[in-house]
């Protein structure tokens, strides 16, 4: 069948290019080859995640948009159209990686922060102390503290796990298959050097990475992968993954030409096959049953950890993270419809999920409501671009942001949205040994370290200039946030006033 | 399979939360003792969950949901039924019920065996897994309910139909739906139609009788069971059509213009 599709982007070669062929090397979807002493391209196969133009020791490489003309639709956009195209060619569900890219509005960019002028003042945290460690982990509803003989004073509230975070900031789960070993290992070292916390995702956690246990939630999700005694007595936490914020209610296949040696030992299945993570739990089907995992995970763990769920933001989401709660988590993870993936159906990851601005705000509400917001951690994710977003995020009632993402980034993802190919060019999404070296472990550990450590003083900034200097004196302080452009049935349910209002 | 001759240390489980008792046997085995015997157990959650491999539990009564979840080693063996999800991703170790079994018997385990003499619920041996060092296997006497071994990806699910109460009905619907590894066994036969999409029947050859014989000789020797007697009828064996199910579901990569 002929191909009624063109090429979204169009590569070209200046005459700067000195033939070095760096380009054709650099390119993992062979949409360069070498004619003679000119890389020549095939266009289609370009997905435009800039490697060769990074990489062009000439500066010699451009890629641009394929601009051919058709006539103006905003009804019926050229993407729409290309999707059709190709699902009229192929009969298939349409793979997409990364989080959804449509123009939903973005709440965050809504919001704004308030500031200390004159009567309240600000503080500067260059010179102040500003407290930012965060502890993950449920909060009794009271403390009893007692006196003994000799007058010290000491907590006899016996307290539930709590693990310690120089910062509101963890990496949020991605598992050994969406991305590769190299890839764990900087989250892993990076997560260790800044005093807090990585997420290994549903994949299991490879063998050499369990001296990093301290440093990592361990995943329980649906295909059950990877999970062993070992493997939850080395964590620091436990998260049971009930729902993802890009592929809401849907579970995943990991395709058997991902699952590599390396994979399959990880994973505790053969290599080769299919790792297919069902898309509810086979023994979750109520909040009751969900207690049962917790409770499971606990006495595996002898009570020493915290055991928390991630959710996707979704309808109900306020119903369901009260039943979570309730159902023995430590904490929550709320993942938003921006959240990222390794593969999801296109449809899914574009029309499915809320945003995580609402979801978060609906679940602070419900659970102070309920009177039991103190007995979970919750963790915002799903979207988190910078640390102005992290800084609404515990204003509207996040105890702590997970990133996902804007990491990836930080290591290089462009966002091209191949990672469902596995030929990822950064290193990241891919299984691919050559490439997966291009991930250089030691400055991916510099390059997301030197991102959280940023975040972490930008909030220190941004606590200062709002005057408080603890990042608990934030947390749920809807009344420093005004929004913008935001209708009132909207801001009934953030708990925020529009921009003006005293 | 019998218990070693070390001493056994008895428990009375009659009125204990499950956090209790789970904690009274691991402080046991913590300090030594490798044959445990509780008696009265009665709807005790998750027993058998964390214990060192050595232990030799012997449970008398009923034990609740999640019955050695996450096992890695220790044999339980429990007189009486077991609730639903016994051996719930269990990486090895052994599992024998002296009665029925719930729903979920063996849910994604990797390794290990569970013995259930009666019948078992529904969804037994789904999402099982061969671990690289060994496949599980979940032998059933009696009957098995609807999804038996739904997206299977390894080990052995052996259904003998000895201790038959539901009407003939060997197995339900939706047998080996979405199965992309390991093996069925049905002794006996049952309609086509209760095979699910993924699932297909294959020849039992001298392999399979083989594998069937080192599976059931222990388990008829546990039950008092005539081993020539249960292995002279035939099998039914259901295997997977292929490894990758779904492999067609996606639309191609990118550049497939």
């Amino acid at each position: 069948m002929r191909s009624y599709l063109l090429p979204d982007f169009l590569v070209q070669v200046s005459d700067a290019c000195i033939g070095c062929g760096r380009c054709v090397r650099e390119c993992s979807f062979s949409a360069l080859e070498m004619s003679g002493k000119r890389p020549k391209a095939n266009h289609a196969r370009c997905v435009a995640c800039r490697r060769c133009v990074v990489f062009c020791p000439t500066g010699a490489i451009s890629v641009q948009r394929n601009q051919v003309a058709s006539r103006d639709n905003a009804y019926w956009p050229v993407a729409l159209r290309s999707d059709l195209l190709r699902q009229a060619q192929t009969g298939g569900i349409l793979l997409a990686g990364a989080g959804n890219d449509l123009a939903y509005p973005s709440i965050w960019d809504h919001l704004l922060l308030d500031a200390s002028q004159v009567t309240n003042p600000s503080i500067d945290p260059l010179r102040e102390p500003m407290e930012v460690t965060t502890f993950l982990g449920s909060k009794p509803a009271a403390l009893r503290v007692a006196e003994s003989a000799t007058g010290e004073l000491h907590l006899e509230t016996e307290l539930p796990p709590q693990l310690r975070l120089d910062t509101p900031i963890i990496i949020g789960a991605m598992s050994l298959g969406a991305v590769n070993l190299n890839v764990h290992r900087i989250l892993a070292r990076a997560a260790q050097a800044a005093g807090t916390l990585w997420n290994c995702g549903e994949g299991g956690l490879h063998e050499e990475l369990y001296p990093f246990g301290p440093q990592t939630i361990v995943q329980v999700a649906s295909g059950r992968f990877g999970v062993h005694r070992h493997y939850l007595e080395q964590a620091a936490a436990v998260e049971i993954k009930m729902g993802q914020g890009a592929k809401p209610g849907i579970g995943g296949h990991l395709p058997g030409e991902k699952v590599t040696a390396e994979i399959a030992a990880t994973r505790m299945i053969p290599e080769g096959a299919d790792a297919l993570s069902p898309a509810p739990h086979h023994d979750i089907y109520s909040i009751e049953d969900l207690a049962q995992l917790v409770g499971a995970l606990k006495q595996a763990t002898n009570y020493s950890k915290p055991v928390g769920v991630k959710i996707a933001a979704v309808h109900h989401v306020a119903a369901i993270a009260s039943g979570a709660a309730r159902a023995g988590a430590d904490f929550i993870t709320i993942d938003g419809f921006r959240g990222g993936t390794g593969a999801a159906p296109k449809v899914v990851r574009n029309h499915m999920g809320i945003p995580i601005e609402l979801a978060l705000a609906a679940v602070d509400d419900r659970l102070r409501q309920e009177g039991i917001r103190n007995q979970v951690t919750l963790i915002a994710s799903g979207g988190i671009r910078c640390s102005a977003d992290m800084v609404k995020a515990i204003a509207l009632g996040a105890d702590l942001v997970a990133i996902g993402t804007a990491a990836l980034i930080s290591l290089g993802c462009t966002l091209c949205q191949a990672c469902y190919t596995g030929r990822c060019a950064w290193g990241l999404t891919t299984q691919d040994p050559a490439l997966a070296a291009r991930q250089n472990v030691e400055e991916g550990v510099e390059r997301l370290g030197n991102l959280l450590n940023a975040w972490s003083a930008e909030l220190k900034e941004m606590l200062g200039a709002l005057g408080i200097n603890a990042v608990e004196s934030l947390r749920g302080n809807r009344e420093r946030l005004r929004a913008v452009g935001l209708d009132g049935e909207t801001l009934a349910i953030l708990g925020v006033q529009a921009a003006g209002r005293e | 399979m019998s218990l070693s001759a070390s001493p056994a240390v008895e428990l009375d489980a009659t009125g204990l939360h499950y956090q209790e008792l789970n904690a009274r046997l691991a402080t046991l085995a913590a300090a030594g003792s490798r044959r445990l015997v509780v008696r009265n157990v009665l709807g005790q959650r998750f027993i058998g969950t964390g214990l060192p491999g050595e232990v030799e539990l012997e449970l008398h009564g009923t034990p609740g949901e999640d019955l050695g979840a996450f096992l890695d080693g220790p044999t339980l063996r429990v007189f009486g039924n077991a609730q639903n999800a016994a051996g719930n991703t269990m990486s090895s170790g052994l599992i024998i019920i002296h009665g029925a079994a719930g729903d979920i018997v063996g849910h994604s385990m990797r390794g290990g065996q569970i013995w259930v003499q009666g019948s078992a619920g529904y969804r037994v041996g789904i999402h099982m897994k061969a671990c690289p060092n060994g496949g599980p296997a979940v032998i059933v006497g009696g009957s098995a309910g609807d999804f038996l071994g739904e997206y299977m990806a390894g080990g052995v699910l052996i259904v003998l139909g000895l201790a038959n109460g539901d009407n003939g009905r060997l197995v339900g619907n939706w047998l080996g739906t979405g199965m992309h590894g390991g093996a069925i066994y049905v002794r006996g036969e049952f309609p086509g139609y209760r095979i699910g999409r993924g699932a297909g029947q294959a020849p039992c050859d001298d392999g399979d009788r083989a594998l069937l014989r080192a599976y059931l000789g222990p388990y008829c020797a546990e039950f008092g069971l005539d081993l020539e007697q249960v292995l002279a009828s035939p099998f039914t064996k259901l295997a997977p059509l292929t490894a990758r199910p779904y492999g067609r579901l996606y639309a191609g990569s990118v550049g497939e213009l």
